[in-house]
């Protein structure tokens, strides 16, 4: 279990990326997240982890751990990956119920939220989306 | 000096001035717009027309008697002649209005498949089709039992074909039935040498169907020069409104043709036990056509017209060899399509700069959502990804591209800003 709720985790990053200055700065942040995501290892990288982007991949797994589901992630894109950096941080070791209950919020008080528009077919949507079947899957059993 | 000695000075300022969207700011920048291969920009006269038609003759065409619809069907019927005179059409009702390139093969495979395809049969595309010139010849041939072959490409992004053989296009058998294939790519900007491409289909009595959605902005297409059977392209990517699109075809293969879709206007008699259809070219538009788009179509024709099309080429071409010189000097940078004959649209990918002994992450390759993403925070529009061109991405072993493609209103010194930014955006990254 974490020690901080997932409402104070999305906080956190939201007065993190409130101390960066223009795009250049929030993009090197995510970037850099990116690059410290543990990367998945490749025996992971099936078809069958992959959530569908058109543009970027996303490599997905989940595992339930005591009450709480524990996930890695990958992208081929280093700004998805710092995206998929950021949901990991905020969804991971929580409850299925926290998971489905908390409305993420941070994307867009970050000013990432064209991020999220289906147009940019990134795989971070289709991500969120299996990350909350997960949830639900594991809440069930 | 006479007047008549003067060759036109092609003025970019002046076309600039044309085009309202110009003036709008990206992220807080100047709009650098190079992504004119999916879709192109409107000139003012174009918008104008279109609303104008709404505002003082709106009205359903070819069936009233009132004045309004008299008035919208004169302007309608027009503007297919002035797009018959543009593509040089023997006759106006060999003109057929569609949604656009992929409605217009659709009608193409669907009704041609009917026409001609038996259990056995070949239709032949290219490797580097767009997809809306592969999957509806798949279908065809799976409805009928025939094959789909593939003219390969080669390195450089040209057809492999041999111009020294008896036979050019290795792939044509007696069994090929279609030759369906694109003018331009739209990934590589290749110009393929379909003249030449149908005049050997000919010969051997195959139907042969151009998608030029990519050709018709920047090259003169003239369908009886060409001798193609069908010719097909969108009116959005030649400044004319989205909705909006061509499929030319020869008076007689149209006649020989089945309607693809039936309903209103493309009926002469209907009873329940047969109906027969009107002439060219309603008989393959059934439903009300988008009038608006069509008025607003033949005013594009005309304003391209107004200018020297040659003009035309010769700056997108100045463009595209100002963009691809001072893109090679990124390290890592590889263009993905270098045939020798090209339109406005370069494509490229970013290799790790050092393949060997990389320390992390410097000198990693780019991806081209990444490069996206951060040339759009610099106010620049480029496409990314497989560019609805799948089978041309497995070729060249590539997961997309990142594909800037030009314009008459684009310049110089946008594409030294494009370059700029993604220097900036790769340095960022690695």
């Amino acid at each position: 279990m974490m020690d901080t709720t997932l409402e104070q985790a999305q906080q956190e990053i939201v007065d993190e990326f409130a101390m960066l200055g223009d795009w250049q700065d929030r993009y090197e942040q995510l970037i850099e997240l990116g690059k410290e995501l543990p990367l998945i290892a490749a025996e992971f990288k099936t078809e069958e982890n992959l959530v569908r982007g058109c543009q970027s991949r996303v490599w997905l797994t989940a595992e339930p751990r005591g009450e709480t589901v524990h996930f890695t992630a990958d992208s081929d894109a280093m700004i998805t990956k710092g995206l998929v950096a950021l949901l990991v941080r905020v969804l991971n070791d929580r409850t299925p119920q926290e998971i489905m209950s908390t409305p993420l919020t941070f994307i867009d008080r970050i000013g990432l939220r064209e991020h999220l528009s289906p147009n940019r077919s990134n795989g971070v949507v289709a991500m969120l989306d299996q990350m909350k079947r997960y949830a639900l899957a594991y809440s069930t059993k | 000096m006479t007047l008549a000695t003067i060759t036109p000075v092609f003025n970019v300022e002046e076309i600039r001035a044309q085009f309202p969207i110009l003036k709008e700011l990206v992220h807080g920048k100047p709009l650098v717009y190079f992504d004119n291969a999916a879709t192109s920009q409107k000139p003012r006269r174009v918008i104008k027309a279109e609303s104008a038609y709404y505002a003082t003759i709106n009205a359903n065409v070819h069936r009233g008697v009132h004045t309004l619809s008299t008035l919208a069907t004169e302007a309608q019927e027009a503007a297919r002649e002035t797009v018959r005179a543009h593509i040089n059409a023997k006759h106006a009702h060999e003109v057929i209005f569609t949604s656009g390139t992929t409605a217009s093969l659709n009608l193409a495979a669907s009704s041609l498949g009917q026409l001609l395809l038996k259990k056995g049969d070949e239709v032949l595309i290219s490797g580097m089709e767009h997809h809306a010139n592969i999957v509806q010849w798949q279908l065809a041939c799976e409805r009928y039992g025939a094959k789909l072959k593939v003219i390969p490409i080669t390195d450089s992004g040209e057809l492999e074909i041999r111009r020294s053989d008896d036979q050019m296009i290795r792939q044509l058998s007696d069994r090929t039935k279609i030759l369906a294939i694109s003018h331009v790519s739209n990934t590589l900007g290749t110009i393929n040498p379909i003249k030449e491409l149908i005049a050997e289909a000919k010969k051997r009595g195959i139907i042969t169907v151009v998608d030029g959605a990519q050709a018709i902005p920047h090259l003169p297409v003239d369908v009886q020069d060409l001798g193609c059977d069908l010719y097909a392209f969108s009116g959005h990517k030649m400044y004319a409104p989205t909705g909006i699109g061509v499929l030319y075809g020869r008076e007689e293969l149209l006649e020989q043709m089945p309607p693809w879709q039936g309903g209103g206007e493309m009926i002469d008699q209907v009873t329940f036990e047969k109906t027969t259809y009107a002439k060219l070219p309603f008989k393959f538009e059934a439903g009300t056509p988008h009038i608006a788009g069509i008025i607003g179509l033949g005013e594009a024709v005309r304003w391209m017209r107004d200018y020297d099309l040659s003009a035309m080429a010769a700056h997108e071409h100045s463009l595209l060899e100002h963009a691809t010189k001072e893109l090679l000097a990124i390290d890592g940078l590889r263009i993905i399509g270098t045939a020798k004959e090209k339109v406005g649209v370069i494509s490229f990918v970013i290799d790790p700069a050092h393949p060997e002994g990389l320390e992390g992450r410097a000198g990693a390759g780019v991806h081209h959502y990444d490069l996206g993403t951060l040339l759009d925070q610099q106010g620049i529009a480029v496409r990314t990804g497989h560019h609805c061109t799948q089978p041309l991405m497995e070729r060249f072993g590539v997961s997309g591209t990142t594909r800037a493609s030009f314009a008459p209103f684009n310049t110089i010194a946008e594409v030294d800003a494009m370059v700029a930014a993604t220097k900036k955006a790769v340095k960022m990254l690695r």
